[in-house]
């Protein structure tokens, strides 16, 4: 298994290979479409996390020591973005993932994607997946 | 015929690029660019002016002063208002609305009822629902029906000697439907109910004649009207006014002040407590003479020539579906693809530098009505041409086929 710090890495290095906007959304719509969609019986109210824009659906399982997020969104764009967070931090352990810095956001050009005015449920997404860690980290 | 590129480069702002390309602004909806006049005055107004209004016995005092009443009087004569003492100040129409609704607090009891309509913006929803809760009573909605406009029938049923108020919006800020507003204030005089208009879609689209349009209260926002952000505009009838208390407490809205008893100021001051955006009241002048330099029926007229080219343009596109198509309708196109998040193709269209509004457009009773998470809206002004409106269209096709 990987560590959150290298699979950042990875992600900064896939990233670097576009060469311009079009193709990095084209990736990142891709990887939206490719997320294996949250289980219907977790799509509830009380895993839904409101943007002004679009929706978001966490939910967080704790096995064998580890943290297995599952997610979605009602939006493409932000259902890729859903994708990376998850292939980061799903299955490290709480301290890995209360601990973990993701400097990634802001090297591979997404930071508007990820800004508290951006209301598309992300930064919600990232601090929600946060307090599911602390709250297993006990 | 307007000078459509003598108008544009009047707006220092469309000439800059975003990400990489020229911008295009369809978010006119949202607030408006701003002609040079109007940013020069700004600047100029605190190089050389800056001083409170009706206070000082110096010179800039008298100069401020005698700036900023000149925007009450102009703003009288765009819309018709008998007296200028009709003209209130405000931060803006949210604030015009809370100003009238906070008022109401003591003309309601228990038993009366309030009418809004379904299409109104978040600001004219909640302030009369706070007022409602405060009061005991009753708040109202008119429905929509599905081309984006007013359920008239149900709203003369809804009318009875129980209403006190109407409050309704000119323009729909999401559909862009206009209201038949002669008729609901027609009506709503019929038995014995005020009317309040959120003029803030409407003010730079539609000529305006108060003592013609016979409405108590109408309101509307500066920034919406190539303006400076933070002033807006309450006009009431002299009567209306009068019998509305005061909002805000402070300087500038007394006669005399004791500590056993306070007494208010005359009409307009009684609702202009605390210095007032002065800069940005004096440019909004600029602003109005901007427009009517142009002629609001010149502009209605080119917006609607755009309105209609975009409306068909868009419907082009397969999956379109268009949220709003009442005949009459002002410059704005809410819409979605099918299949398609309105987010997502706001994202997309934004690479290309084309700005345009996506979400609930702060009128959710809207999109639940027509069961939709959002849309995204075209809102046009003035400056836009049938060119921009070609390179959004053609940005929307490449965002359908990247999302799809």
């Amino acid at each position: 298994m990987r560590t959150i710090s290298e699979i950042q890495v990875e992600i900064i290095e896939d990233f670097g290979m576009f060469e311009d906007w079009m193709q990095k959304y084209e990736y990142l719509i891709d990887l939206g479409k490719e997320l294996t969609p949250i289980d219907e019986k977790h799509k509830t109210e009380d895993n839904l996390i409101k943007g002004c824009q679009s929706r978001v659906w966490l939910h967080a399982e704790h096995i064998d020591g580890k943290i297995i997020y599952t997610a979605n969104s009602d939006a493409i764009i932000t259902k890729g973005i859903v994708a990376i967070l998850i292939s980061v931090l799903s299955g490290h352990t709480p301290s890995e993932i209360v601990n973990a810095k993701l400097d990634f956001i802001n090297e591979i050009g997404l930071k508007e994607q990820l800004s508290p005015t951006r209301a598309n449920g992300l930064v919600s997404m990232i601090k929600q997946m946060k307090i599911y860690a602390l709250a297993y980290n006990n | 015929m307007l000078n459509i590129s003598e108008i544009r480069k009047q707006f220092p702002i469309l000439s800059r690029k975003v990400n990489g390309t020229d911008l295009v602004y369809f978010d006119n909806g949202a607030t408006t660019q701003k002609p040079q006049v109007v940013i020069d005055v700004v600047n100029n107004y605190y190089a050389n002016e800056n001083s409170n209004v009706h206070r000082g016995v110096h010179f800039l005092s008298g100069l401020a002063t005698d700036k900023f009443e000149a925007t009450r009087d102009i703003i009288q004569q765009f819309i018709g208002a008998k007296h200028k003492h009709e003209i209130i100040f405000t931060k803006g129409t949210t604030d015009a609305i809370n100003l009238v609704a906070n008022g109401f607090r003591s003309l309601l009891n228990k038993g009366d009822e309030v009418i809004i309509s379904e299409l109104e913006h978040h600001s004219n929803i909640v302030p009369w629902q706070m007022c409602c809760d405060f009061t005991g009573a009753t708040l109202k909605v008119i429905p929509l029906l599905d081309d984006g406009s007013l359920d008239m029938i149900t709203f003369k049923k809804l009318l009875s000697e129980n209403t006190k108020l109407v409050s309704v919006a000119h323009v729909s800020n999401a559909l862009g439907t206009i209201n038949p507003i002669e008729e609901i204030i027609s009506n709503a005089h019929k038995v014995g109910a005020k009317v309040m208009i959120d003029g803030a879609q409407a003010a730079s689209h539609i000529p305006l004649d108060m003592q013609k349009l016979g409405a108590d209260l109408y309101c509307f926002s500066a920034h919406k009207m190539y303006g400076p952000t933070g002033v807006g505009v309450l006009y009431g009838t002299d009567e209306m006014l009068n019998a509305l208390p005061p909002y805000q407490g402070g300087g500038e809205m007394i006669k005399e002040v004791s500590f056993e008893k306070t007494t208010y100021a005359e009409l307009p001051h009684k609702f202009e407590a605390g210095t007032p955006n002065i800069a940005g009241v004096i440019a909004f002048k600029n602003a109005i003479e901007f427009i009517t330099g142009l002629g609001v029926e010149n502009i209605a007229k080119y917006e609607d020539e755009l309105l209609q080219y975009a409306t068909a343009e868009i419907l082009k596109i397969e999956g379109v579906k268009i949220y709003g198509t009442s005949k009459n309708k002002s410059g704005i196109i809410s819409f979605n693809i099918e299949g398609l998040h309105p987010y997502d193709i706001g994202v997309i269209v934004d690479k290309m530098g084309i700005a345009i509004r996506t979400g609930h457009h702060c009128a959710q009773p809207i999109m639940e009505r027509f069961n939709i998470p959002g849309t995204a809206r075209i809102s046009v002004a003035v400056y836009n041409t049938k060119e921009e409106i070609d390179v959004c269209i053609n940005a929307i096709k490449k965002a359908k086929m990247m999302l799809s």
